[in-house]
Order: C-alpha cells, then structure tokens, then sequence
C-alpha cells in the first residue's frame, strides 16, 4: 500500500495551481520575447506584464504604477527598508521593527544597523505575539524614518494591528512598511484603507511559482534601488522581467482574493478543529499565538518535555510534512527567535511544532495527523528523562 | 538528513528505560539547549551487565545514547571507557556535521554514570575523575536569567 503522504507545510511555501500553470506556459514558450524589445514579440509581452500588473494593483486596491516587481518576499523586503533608508537617509537614520519579524527583516535592519550608523528598535510582543501600540508611539523619535512591521508572522500566525500601525505612523510623518507574504490571500487586503505606506508579496504562499514576488508602493514615495542596470519597474529594479512569473503571480493573486472571507471561513474551521483536537487530547501542549487574531492556516503548538525536531521527523516518516522552530531543526543552538519572543522559556520553545493548513487539507487529513502526533508526543515523552521526572515529582504531590 | 540506521535507532532505540536499582547514574545536557541525556548502569565484577538511558532531544541524541549504551553494555568499565563519540558516530554510519555535539553528550553521560559508580563505591577508577562533571561539553552560551 503507497504510504500516506499529508502536507502541511503551506506557510513555507503551496503547490502551483494547474490554472497558474496554464497561464504562464505560453509566456515560456512562443511568447519568449524580451519586454524591452521593440519589436512584437517584445510588445507582446511587455502588454501582458501591464495588464498583470493591473490585475494585482485591483486586488490589493492600489494603482498600477504602485506595484513593484521583484523576485520574491524577502527581496520586497529588503527594497523597501533599504530604499526607504537610502533615500531618506538626510531625514533620520531611525527605524522601528518589532522582535518577530521575518529574518529578511530583521537581518536587513540590522545590516543597516552595523554598515551604514541606522539606529533600530525592536518592539517587544506581548504572550500573544501582539505589538503594544503604546510602545510603538512611545518609540517613534524625531529622526524615525521608518516602521516596518509584519501584517502576520509566518511561525505563529499573529495578526498585527496594521491599520492602527499605519494611523501612528501617519501621524508622526513617518513611513510605514508591512510584510504581509503570509496575509496575502488570507486576509481581505485594501492597500488604502490600511493607510500602508509599502507591502511585501510573494507569488509562492499563494499556489504560485517561486522566484516572483512585488512591493507595493504608494505613489509619491521616493526609493532609493537595489540592483542597477536597465529602466525596468520605472527604473527601481533593474533587470529583464519574470514574464512567466509575473503573468503566474497575477493569476494566483486573482484565485487567491477572489473569496478571502469564504476562504478564510473554511480555513478558521479545520484550523479551530486542529487546535482544539490537539489541546483536548495531548496534556502539556500549548498554541502559540493569539488564539483568534491568527491566520486562517496557521496553527504552532509547543509540546513540553520533548523536542520539536523529533517529532517532527517522526511525523515525516508517516508522511506528513510539518515545520519546527527547533533549533535542532535550523542548526542553530537557539529556539526560533519568534517563540523566544513570546516570552517561553528555552525548554518549552525547543519542543515546537508548526502545522499548516492549506487548500488541499481535509477534515481527514487533521485527524489523522492529531491521532499520530498523540502517538509520537507520548513516545518521546516515555524517553524523556524531563518528563519522567515531572511525572515523579507530580506523584509525590498528590 | 539522517541515514537508516540513525532512524532506525530513533524510532526503536535499544536499551530505553530506567534502571531502578542502577549503580550508577550520569546526567548531561540541560532542557534549555534542547537535549538532556541520563544513563543507568548495572555494573557486576567490573562488568556493566545492564544499561539504560532517557533522552530529551532530537532524533541524533536519541539515536546516539541508544548506541552508545549498546555499545558498552556486557564490556568491562575499562572498555566502556574507552568507547568515544567517534566510536558512536561510526556505529551509527555517520551524523550531519550540526548532531556531533549529540555523540560527544552521550560519551559524556556514560563517563557520568561511571564516575558516579566508582564514587557510591569508594573506588578509583583509571583514566576517569570528577574533572568530567565540570566539562560541560553542552555549554552553548545562552543567556540564561
């Protein structure tokens, strides 16, 4: 019998829908013209680049001219901090971010920070994974060019306060950008009425290709760039444009934001079902996160007295794919920077365990997954010399 | 990542347990860098004749005090002694550059375990001293309060 296999794992990255597929193939083969060509098969295909950049630009309520193509999040990211910074560097050299961002974030400020005399603050969060909005106020200083604050974290699935963000911001004269690769497509996204100044997509958490991504850009804002070369994206990122990707990503962001609210319904109610199904029936598990401002998809547990990467190799050998912000997971000797944030302690954040739901998860898949991870969760434990001693020290007390 | 036999140690490791009338007991690790080993051994005219151990950590250290405690179980306390990471490595066919702190954990708990024997009994043992309670080879530096 062919074994199981369950994915879940789409907050790393989702399969590429058949329809996005469709759409870009022509766009490798017969329509292979260079857009900065002259000739028609460059008019071509610079048509469709417009005509994508316009199906994004509606999604998100923005114009066209404020949508950027990149090659991805992180580089949306990193254009805007480091544009932003560059370009408005003789206004202030301080910017805001908050302790669990994205690491295409946190290491660009803080590759700010150490080559070119920025001043960061990283805001703490609350148990939750919430920004004080009152730390936020109190840390904008006269020369913060910048905040930039993640619309919802990839481990934990927290949503931040991003119109009120934008409101401060507003307010004091300062620029605001949000990451919001994980909100796309879970969240209703209106560029305006969030009042964001700049917003990272990528094209691959919303059954995209990989490699393809945008910034969105309110008109008006200067931006210093990041690669040079050519006048392409109106002369902010150079290069020959991801034609096939561009004409792919429109197509995931249409399927994506065609019913964000039936979607997200559907997604709340598998994800509430795996949340409470594993709280009910694994003692000493915990969520991380706030239980309802959190992503449709995302659910991260914390298993106390074993460690995250085992179980999660035990649930690949069943078939099931599933992320860890272990540090035996990463290589790294810490826990994931977001879990230690959220105030856990070391030997709690290390026992950590990221499910994902997707539009293939079923209600069958959940159950599966929570049977099995009773399974795995009570046979580490049984190895456990932590648990053990718990257990010994807990029957002394009754 | 990992190759079979790693595997197959992590999910039916060999000698998993408690010793309730252990001569001698070893700890290593701590919760807070993510894996702590104990191992218990039963130990008769100088021969370990049984051995268990607990492990909180990820599938290397797991699979890595199985082997080891494998690997001494029926030697003398000389021979134990002599057995080292390497030895658990190489059993194991091999672990990813970032898990060799995992074998070098195990070594330690044994030596542990040793150490604690040869003080319940007032003896000296060749070749091992109180000097490897205080190597704590899992010192990651964390800034613990």
């Amino acid at each position: 019998m062919e074994k199981k296999r369950i994915y879940m794992d789409y907050a790393a990255t989702t399969p590429i829908k058949k329809e996005v597929v469709d759409a870009m193939m022509p766009y490798l083969t017969e329509h292979f013209g260079n857009p900065s060509s002259v000739h028609g098969f460059g008019r071509d295909v610079k048509k469709v680049i417009d005509e994508s950049r316009d199906k994004i630009a509606k999604a998100v309520n923005a114009k066209p001219e404020e949508i950027f193509f990149t090659g991805g999040g992180s580089e949306s990211d990193n254009m805007a901090i480091k544009g932003i910074a560059f370009a408005y560097k003789d206004k202030g050299n301080h910017i805001i971010t908050s302790k669990i961002e994205h690491h295409a974030v946190l290491h660009t400020c803080e590759y700010l920070e150490k080559n070119h005399g920025f001043e960061v603050t990283y805001l703490d969060v609350d148990k939750d994974g919430i920004i004080s909005l009152e730390e936020l106020r109190a840390a904008i200083k006269d020369n913060t060019v910048l905040i930039t604050i993640m619309q919802a974290n990839n481990e934990i699935g927290t949503v931040q306060p991003v119109k009120e963000i934008a409101q401060i911001a507003s307010e004091k004269g300062v620029f605001f950008h949000t990451d919001a690769v994980q909100a796309l497509g879970n969240i209703e996204i209106d560029v305006k009425d969030l009042g964001v100044d700049l917003m990272s997509f990528t094209a691959h958490k919303i059954y995209g290709p990989k490699g393809i991504g945008a910034l969105y850009m309110r008109k008006g804002i200067k931006l210093h760039p990041l690669i040079h070369g050519g006048s392409q994206e109106r002369k902010k990122r150079a290069g020959t444009e991801n034609v096939a990707g561009i004409v792919a990503f429109a197509k995931a962001v249409e399927l994506a934001t065609k019913d964000v609210a039936g979607h997200a319904k559907e997604q709340s109610q598998l994800r509430d079902h795996l949340i409470d199904s594993v709280l009910s029936r694994i003692p000493y598990a915990r969520l991380n996160g706030h239980r309802q401002k959190r992503l449709p998809g995302n659910a991260n547990f914390c298993f106390e007295f074993i460690e995250g990467e085992a179980i999660l190799l035990s649930l690949d050998l069943l078939g099931v794919a599933a992320s860890s912000g272990s540090a035996c997971t990463s290589g790294s000797l810490d826990p994931s920077h977001v879990l230690m944030a959220l105030g856990l302690p070391h030997e709690i954040a290390h026992g950590s365990l990221r499910l994902t739901i997707g539009d293939m998860t079923t209600k069958e898949d959940i159950d599966f997954v929570v049977d099995n991870l009773e399974k795995i969760v009570v046979r580490l434990r049984e190895l456990s010399p932590l648990y053990d001693k718990f257990v010994r020290e807990e029957s002394q007390h009754v | 990542m990992y190759n079979e036999k790693v595997i197959e140690y992590f999910v039916h490791p060999r000698n998993a347990g408690v010793l309730v009338d252990a001569d001698g007991i070893g700890e290593a690790g701590s919760p807070a860098c993510g894996d702590e080993m104990k191992v218990y051994l039963k130990i008769e005219n100088d021969v370990i004749v049984d051995v268990k151990f607990q492990t909180y950590g990820c599938a290397s250290a797991i699979a890595s005090s199985s082997m080891a405690t494998e690997m001494i179980k029926g030697k003398t306390i000389q021979e134990a002694l002599s057995v080292t990471n390497k030895d658990v490595i190489n059993a194991l066919g091999g672990l990813p550059a970032p898990k060799i702190h995992c074998s070098v954990l195990a070594e330690q708990t044994i030596k542990r375990a040793i150490l604690d024997y040869a003080k319940k009994h007032n003896i000296t043992i060749e070749g091992i001293d109180s000097k490897i309670l205080e190597d704590d080879v899992h010192d990651h530096g964390h800034d613990e309060e």
